[in-house]
């Protein structure tokens, strides 16, 4: 069993390094000192020249080409492919025996009582993420095959994504926070390269900057957290805290200037990475510029995993969290305020991709709220189904945008339905998994959070959620009619153009399909119905709230059902029945339209407030506090003194070296001299 | 083992070198030629040696090991060598790097044997400082060692390398003469420049400590540098050639963090303790200021400078919160500092050698044309942001470990850091390795060389390394770094219990 947990692991990385470092032109231009020096007095010219290619521009890869060899991708796709197999076969034996397994490989950090070893965890929990993640990168992967084909460097995008899965890998199999902290980070560096993979874009450059620097403020709380952690408990070790956690709860801890009790302050600090990994609000603004990355990496990284990634850590620290009533509330308020922002805005957003990027914001919302009110196998359960249909919602989109010839705008689509008919069902079976169809995948997985948020007493996130799977419903068939109903609205030669994606590209498709169409009700038993118990273990903590959410009154049973249905009529009278409304709409109440258009103006708002201020600072410590004061008094002042005493003797351009030198001579000839003949006791 | 003086062998081995380019004679291609192989398998040879060191070293002991000693200047003092836990990797990452410098000066032309004579030099007084026992005898290697510094930038420097040099003049002169008199006086108090024996029984009056730290303080402050002394790095960089700032970022800075835990901690304990506010001020305001300074550069060097000036301040923030985590990943920060950004100055030179310039806005796109580059430079940009998996984390993490027990809000404001260093940085390598390739100028400059990649390559190696498995270093550090705080949780304590007296 230990080599297959580390086999699932770092396979993921072997193809990485490998792809990476020899499937990539990185080795293939190595300079010759000649050509740097002009030894030779030839203009350098050297190889390679003549041949810019012109990727990028369309940027989906339509135009470009490739010219090199395949098996990068190959051996790439085959790695995972491998990983997710084995991912499904321990994830049975967890069906059939719940344990835990923890296989040592390295010593990591070590100083005094700190102790962070290379360990890989495997319970219930992670046996969960093993199956998401794997199966999930190896369908992007295989996808990928199809939808980067003409890219010319797509060696170093398959590298990137098996990159990220093994970090990924090593975040959900970590065993302590440091080594979370290694995933979570290292998930953060694929996704930058990612996003910013077409590099030539200014836009993708600075929305992969904008995703690394904002999570790496989620990732100040964390780091803050672990420190908080090692104080508190002596220890990075999930047991050991976990064991002591209860000891220190109700407890007073000293942080900054004032005390607060312990478990809820580390529990926010730890929460705030959270926050930022799973762009919750105030550190949401990165998600949607994401999707500046290739659409394959959208439904991998910014849909189904990485983003998840903050549920995760809050369901592994649940032990924590379920002793620090206050943190779980912040939790709940939080995901509440996602859930129904990200929905408003994805109300109006004309961007295929970004509308679903707001839909997986809002999600993760729905998913906190579950984990604040307790119920921690709910979050798990909707993390699980939501990776399924929301990986397959982002594929199909790129089945779309591929067919439009790189178009992501939906007001230039329109009437795709029969030119892509298997891309158009797959959209749809993800829109009811989304909006909690009966038996599809959401339906069991959201309903639950929604009921659970109820029998916690949470009137207000409740009512949120039920507004937030309105709105869901709204956008996501808003979505579907404007890109496959109605009439063409695209230009004549991009029609002429559209065309079915390759079957390298639909399969994982019908895998995903599958998952949407059924991960509810088959595992629901598991997740969430009566074997609950035996099923997450001691991997979760447990709750009352996981029995009461069964019981909640039928009114609440059926209000999400409602939500879908209004959600449903609405979008078919607006873009269907009546397409002119919207914009009749949107023009009464323009202000509103604009304020849900720009965001809730939140970027502007940080644009204002931390951006540019940084930027004021930084010019102005370094021209004023640096240039004028420090350099002022200091060297420059003594220097300009010391310059009218000696101008005339010195005349040497470098005297001044070999006048510290000298006196340093003297100095330590005269200290030589003092010790020999003088102060010698 | 402790048969011959391999200290002594490896600190002046170079200066065999030095005397074998002595003897070269002309300055046609095979002359050059000969100085430089001469200089290249000097630097290997002592690296080598100093592997030994390594090998022959006891992680579990915490005194001084390989200790010589030869009475010298009438007894008054004596030259006396030896490594403990805090030193001796030191002396190996200062061996490990000279040959890199070395082969990274291989197309230099100005004055190619005083170049290489100087460097070899400044070797052997770097080792030196690091080996040095007697308080006498590192004050010599610490203060002479800044003359070949000051030569290769005053002569192989760029355009301000005058203004450079006197700027860095005029900050040292000051420290140094303090130093000496805090030297003086304690020779003079204790009767001995033994650094052993002061070590073991310092026994200074804590009033007489206030003075002493503060005169080391503010010689070892400037080297490190530290917030406001600091504006001489900037300018030393830009104009160095880029061994000499690779020499300056990766080793002589590293001279201040060294002084401090040699001298000012252990020898003045009480002072240390009273003092550590102070410093802890100085820190956060370095990390803080000089990041947001770095967002604003528009020469590569000096963004790369001002980062070092704030990563410095995580060091002196380690090692004064007084505590195992912290002293350990000080120890760690600078060791991987001096990987991390001397490789980032070599970065800087390769595609300087090509383009003439620093500056920022003259690059864009180079990703296009230089894989290779790209490829490495973002390995050190990462490990410059200190991400998990580089040995720019461990250090940096444990640092702020350190400060956390000592204190909140300098792990907090320090911490913040962490978010601005990934801003400059970022945007650094965006500036110059993303975007479209459009700079004329740009679109046929030839990939890393052979040789460019056999400076660069044992630095990414080790970068990686020392990241997932910083042991065989961090092992070195503990018996030392506990023998170290002892005295110091004691001061701490006495210092705690003197305060709560005073209140009642």
């Amino acid at each position: 069993m230990h080599t297959v947990l580390t086999a699932i692991v770092f396979l993921p990385l072997l193809g990485a390094l490998i792809a990476g470092l020899f499937g990539t032109k990185v080795f293939k231009g190595l300079g010759r000192d000649a050509d740097v020096y002009g030894e030779h007095h030839a203009h350098a010219h050297a190889g390679g020249d003549g041949h810019h290619g012109h990727d990028g521009h369309d940027g989906h890869g339509h135009h470009g080409h490739y010219d090199g060899p395949m098996w990068p991708m190959y051996l790439t796709t085959a790695l995972l492919t491998i990983a997710a197999i084995l991912s499904w076969y321990v994830f049975a034996g967890f069906l059939h025996e719940p344990h835990a397994e923890k296989v040592e490989l390295l010593r990591w950090i070590n100083s005094g009582t700190l102790v962070a070893n290379w360990t890989i965890r495997v319970d219930t929990l992670t046996a969960v993420m093993l199956v998401v993640v794997n199966t999930v990168s190896a369908l992007v992967h295989i996808y990928s095959l199809g939808y980067m084909s003409h890219d010319e460097h797509q060696p170093r995008f398959f590298a990137y994504l098996s990159l990220f899965t093994f970090a990924m890998l090593m975040l959900v199999t970590a065993d302590n926070l440091v080594q979370m902290f290694f995933g979570w980070e290292g998930v953060g560096l694929a996704s930058y390269l990612l996003i910013g993979f077409w590099y030539k874009r200014e836009s993708a450059n600075a929305a992969a900057i904008k995703a690394f620097v904002v999570n790496r403020v989620g990732d100040f709380g964390f780091a803050l957290g672990i420190f908080g952690c090692f104080l508190v408990f002596q220890s990075v070790d999930f047991d050991t805290i976990f064991a002591a956690a209860p000891g220190a709860a109700g407890k007073p801890m000293h942080f900054l200037s004032w005390e607060f009790d312990t478990l809820t302050v580390l529990c926010l600090l730890l929460f705030m990475g959270a926050m930022g990994k799973s762009a919750q609000f105030l550190l949401h603004t990165w998600l949607p510029d994401a999707m500046e990355g290739p659409t394959p990496v959208s439904a991998l990284i910014h849909a189904a995993t990485m983003v998840t990634a903050g549920v995760f850590m809050v369901a592994r620290l649940s032990p924590m969290f379920e002793l620090a009533p206050d943190a779980k509330s912040v939790v709940v308020v939080i995901g509440a305020i996602t859930a129904i922002f990200a929905a408003t805005v994805g109300l109006v957003q004309n961007d295929i991709k970004r509308v679903i990027a707001y839909s997986t914001c809002s999600q993760l919302g729905f998913m906190f709220v579950a984990l604040g009110v307790g119920a921690y196998g709910v979050a798990v359960f909707h993390l699980f189904t939501h990776a399924f249909f929301k990986a397959l919602l982002f594929l199909g989109s790129g089945s779309v945008i591929h067919a439009m010839s790189g178009e992501q705008d939906m007001r230039k689509m329109g009437g795709l339905a029969p030119m892509i008919r298997v891309t158009w069902v797959m959209m749809v079976i993800g829109n009811l998994a989304l909006t909690g169809f009966p038996l599809t995948a959401g339906y069991f997985s959201k309903d639950a959070v929604i009921e659970s948020a109820f029998a916690s007493g949470w009137g207000f996130a409740f009512w949120l959620l039920v507004a937030a799977a309105f709105c869901t419903s709204f956008y996501s068939w808003r979505l579907a009619f404007m890109t496959f109903h109605g009439a063409p609205r695209a230009d004549r030669e991009t029609l002429e153009h559209v065309h079915e994606s390759p079957k390298v590209m639909l399969i994982p498709l019908f895998v995903l399909a599958i998952g949407a169409i059924a991960a509810g009700f088959v595992f629901k038993d598991y997740f969430i119905g009566h074997h609950y118990k035996e099923f997450w273990g001691s991997s979760l903590a447990d709750n009352e709230i996981m029995h009461l959410f069964h019981d909640v009154p039928k009114w609440v049973v059926w209000s999400p059902f409602v939500a879908m249905v209004l959600g449903f009529a609405l979008a078919f009278l607006f873009y269907i029945r009546n397409t002119a409304l919207p914009k009749a709409l949107a023009a009464q109440h323009e202000p509103l339209y604009k304020f849900l258009l720009n965001k809730w103006y939140i970027d502007e708002l940080y644009d204002v407030i931390f951006v540019r201020p940084a930027m004021w600072l930084g010019r102005f410590l370094w021209k004023k506090g640096d240039g004028y004061v420090i350099d002022g008094f200091g060297p420059d002042g003594v220097s300009s003194v010391v310059n009218d005493v000696t101008r005339g003797v010195v005349r040497l351009q470098t005297g001044y070296l070999y006048h510290y030198a000298f006196a340093m001579m003297i100095g330590i000839a005269a200290l030589i001299s003092w010790f020999m003949f003088g102060g010698a006791h | 083992m402790s048969g011959w003086p391999i200290l002594s062998v490896v600190t002046f081995l170079p200066l065999l070198g030095v005397l074998f380019i002595l003897f070269v004679r002309g300055e046609d291609a095979t002359a050059l030629r000969n100085i430089r192989w001469a200089a290249l398998w000097t630097t290997i040879v002592t690296f080598l040696l100093s592997l030994l060191i390594w090998a022959g070293f006891d992680s579990n002991a915490a005194g001084f090991q390989f200790v010589e000693q030869q009475a010298w200047l009438g007894g008054a003092a004596s030259y006396k060598m030896g490594v403990d836990g805090i030193s001796m990797p030191f002396v190996i990452l200062t061996t490990f790097l000279m040959p890199i410098c070395i082969l990274a000066s291989w197309h230099v032309t100005k004055r190619v044997k005083e170049y290489m004579i100087a460097f070899l030099v400044l070797e052997t007084l770097m080792i030196g400082v690091f080996c040095a026992l007697d308080i006498v005898l590192f004050y010599l290697f610490f203060e002479a060692g800044l003359i070949p510094m000051f030569l290769i930038i005053g002569i192989w420097g760029g355009p301000r390398r005058v203004y450079a040099s006197f700027k860095f003049f005029l900050y040292t002169l000051l420290g140094s003469v303090l130093m000496l008199l805090a030297i003086i006086y304690m020779y003079w108090a204790s009767g001995t420049t033994d650094i052993a024996a002061l070590l073991a029984n310092p026994g200074f009056t804590p009033e007489a400590q206030k003075w002493l730290w503060l005169a080391f303080f503010a010689s070892f402050a400037v080297k490190m540098p530290m917030w406001p002394v600091h504006t001489w790095l900037p300018d030393a960089h830009v104009e160095a050639p880029t061994a000499g700032s690779v020499i300056l970022a990766a080793i002589l800075l590293k001279m201040g963090g060294y002084g401090f835990l040699r001298f000012s901690l252990p020898m003045f304990p009480d002072a240390s303790v009273y003092f550590q506010d102070f410093v802890f001020v100085l820190s956060v305001i370095a990390i803080v200021y000089t990041s947001l300074v770095a967002l604003m550069q528009e020469d590569m060097k000096k963004l790369i400078a001002y980062s070092s000036v704030a990563h410095m301040g995580f060091v002196t923030m380690g090692i004064f919160s007084l505590n195992r985590q912290g002293i350990d990943g000080a120890m760690f920060q600078m060791i991987s500092h001096g990987l991390v950004s001397g490789a980032l100055f070599l970065c800087v030179g390769v595609v300087y050698d090509r383009m003439h310039t620093r500056e920022i806005k003259a690059y864009g796109g180079l990703v296009k044309t230089m894989p290779l580059y790209a490829f490495t430079f973002m390995v050190f940009t990462m490990a410059n942001v200190g991400l998990p998996g580089t040995s720019g984390f461990v250090g940096e993490f444990l640092a702020l470990m350190g400060a956390f027990k000592a204190n909140t809000w300098v792990a907090f404001f320090a911490t913040l850091g962490v978010i601005l260093s990934a801003a400059y940085a970022l945007w650094l390598y965006r500036r110059v390795v993303f975007g479209d390739l459009t700079k004329p100028a740009l679109l046929h400059l030839p990939d890393m060389t052979p040789r460019e990649l056999a400076t660069l390559a044992p630095l990414i190696v080790l970068t990686i390394f020392f990241g997932a498995y910083p042991a065989p270093i961090l092992d070195i550090f503990g018996p030392t770094v506990e023998t170290l705080i002892k005295p110091l949780n004691e001061a701490a304590a006495a210092a705690q219990a003197l305060a709560s007296a005073s209140l009642h």
